[in-house]
């Protein structure tokens, strides 16, 4: 079984974890278009090479980034999404009269 | 007698024909470039000089022809899908298969067998009632069956209650059926090569030249070429080529596997689907249980194969056939599969002018492959999307109209 190293939980079996996509910027709830938010649910990068997505340890439901090569399957690094995401994000308020 | 058949075989007077020759340059132009020899980019090549008379056609291949998932599936053919899309689709598939030795002059050794997608919940039978209910109003034979029918349909089949997730009824698709995968490949491609296309092995696209948004040209290991059109067929590739092009695709690349046993006697003569224990399960002519399972939980270009795949379908393959637990795995491997998120392909145009797509087959699209190259190169002759694939264009994600078919088509096959 493959292990993957949970910056939690250490080194786990492979299937004790859900991968959750690409790590990719959300379109602002507020004032997205539909065209933004298509583009951001189902197009996909899909690359071959190093890619940066969410995985999840599912018996503890910890979150985190892995790095992970989907040519050679090698688990380049994992770590919190803290280091990624330190800063609040502030949604600006759509005027609602464009609407 | 074989101290004969081997004399013969070694005499020069008999050498086997060849079914097509690949050719060795490539012409400075084309109007049509097929990127990818898999089922569908030579099923395309084969209508497109059939039935519209374009012949001046090249398909360009990285590998050897059907050396991607054409040659990699469990060759699974039916139309008892969930959506009237789909079903509508899959079924104009099934007729032009029923027909393909003879249309191919070239035997797919196609063999109707029948089709059961077991159900071990509620929730199953009910998607199960659901399906037959589609399918019957579009004409496909297709109906929920029970226990005492099922031991008629397949005898061998562990009906006990005392399992971990007793069988409580199927669906039951008589038109189901297996055929040669490689001779379907083979077939199209002596066919587009009698009629004048030129195939391509060995030659990979690296870009395109595309100016004013519409397509100019192809540039390949070997050199450039211009075109008019060009179609991609490259299933596991598909958002590879596509980047090249400089589009997006709803794509991601999952392994699928798959094994064979060594071969037994016959005693299944029906294929037989479990989507709650993802397990599939048909006898080949020669014997073998042709067995697969679910995808692989996460994107990977590979074609690997891992342990934990064979346990997991082994333990369920145990339970619906106990009787099979000294018989051996022969061979393994894997495919790349190009899953879309609604499990439904993407087929047409493209932001590029006059470069059309066929891809998101992932693990349903060999029995796709007749009405695919049928309908794409129908799409390339006319300039017009046909009313049968239209549900499937890529555009359908930016107007939020997905064509939902996970709970026919994720390992059901
Ligand atoms: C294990 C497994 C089981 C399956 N079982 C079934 C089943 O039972 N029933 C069913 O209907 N479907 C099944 N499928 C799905 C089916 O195999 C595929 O959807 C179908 O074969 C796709 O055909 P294709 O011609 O589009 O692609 P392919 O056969 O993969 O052909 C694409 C070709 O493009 C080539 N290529 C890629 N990049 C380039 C490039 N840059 N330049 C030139 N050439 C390139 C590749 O080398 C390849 O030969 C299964 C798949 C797998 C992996």
């Amino acid at each position: 079984m493959k292990l993957m190293p949970c910056p939690v939980n250490g080194l786990r079996n492979i299937s004790e974890f859900i991968c959750g996509g690409e790590v990719e910027e959300m379109p602002n709830p507020d004032t997205g278009s539909d065209h933004e938010w298509a583009e951001y649910l189902f197009m996909e990068n899909n690359a071959k090479g190093i890619v940066r997505e969410w995985w999840m340890h599912a018996p503890t439901s910890y979150w985190f980034i892995a790095e992970r090569n989907t040519a050679t399957e090698e688990i380049v690094a994992t770590y919190p999404s803290t280091e990624l995401f330190n800063q609040r994000v502030e949604f600006t308020q759509a005027n609602t009269s464009d609407v | 007698m074989p101290l004969g058949l081997l004399k013969y075989g070694l005499k020069k007077a008999h050498p086997s024909k060849r079914h097509f020759n690949t050719c060795s340059d490539l012409k400075p132009s084309y109007d049509v470039v097929i990127v990818g020899g898999g089922g569908h980019g030579l099923a395309t090549a084969y209508y497109l000089a059939k039935e519209w008379g374009i012949t001046n056609v090249a398909v360009l291949e990285k590998s050897y022809l059907a050396s991607g998932n054409t040659a990699r599936n469990t060759a699974i053919v039916r139309s008892n899908y969930l959506t009237p899309e789909g079903v509508r689709f899959y079924d104009e598939s099934v007729k032009l298969f029923q027909g393909l030795s003879n249309e191919l002059n070239y035997n797919i050794l196609y063999s109707e067998r029948g089709h059961l997608t077991l159900a071990h919940t509620d929730a199953a039978i009910r998607t199960s009632r659901w399906r037959a209910e589609v399918n019957k109003h579009l004409d496909i034979n297709s109906k929920v069956v029970y226990p005492d029918e099922l031991e008629k349909l397949c005898p061998h089949l562990n009906l006990s209650q005392d399992t971990r997730y007793p069988i409580m009824g199927a669906l039951y698709h008589p038109p189901g059926a297996i055929a040669r995968h490689d001779a379907v490949a083979w077939g199209y491609a002596k066919g587009a090569f009698e009629r004048g296309v030129e195939l391509h092995t060995h030659t990979e696209v690296t870009g395109f030249d595309i100016q004013n948004g519409k397509i100019e040209g192809v540039k390949t290991n070997r050199g450039n070429i211009n075109c008019g059109t060009v179609i991609q067929a490259v299933a596991g590739a598909s958002s590879e080529v596509s980047k090249l092009a400089g589009f997006k695709l709803p794509i991601k690349s999952i392994p699928l596997q798959a094994c064979v046993s060594e071969p037994v006697k016959p005693f299944l003569n029906i294929i037989v689907v479990s989507g709650s224990l993802h397990v599939y399960v048909s006898q080949s002519s020669r014997g073998e249980l042709v067995m697969g399972s679910t995808s692989d939980p996460y994107p990977l270009y590979s074609t690997r194969s891992t342990l934990d795949f064979k346990e997991e379908l082994m333990t369920h393959l145990l339970e619906l056939f106990p009787f099979l637990g000294k018989v051996k795995i022969l061979r393994q491997w894997a495919g790349t599969t190009d899953m879309t998120p609604d499990f439904s392909p993407v087929m047409g145009l493209t932001p590029v002018q006059n470069y059309y797509i066929d891809a998101g087959w992932g693990t349903w699209g060999f029995k796709a492959t007749p009405v695919c190259g049928k309908r794409m190169a129908e799409t390339i002759a006319t300039g017009k999307v046909p009313e049968l694939i239209k549900p499937f264009e890529l555009e359908r994600f930016y107007r939020f109209e997905q064509v939902g078919e996970r709970g026919a088509a994720s390992v059901g096959h």
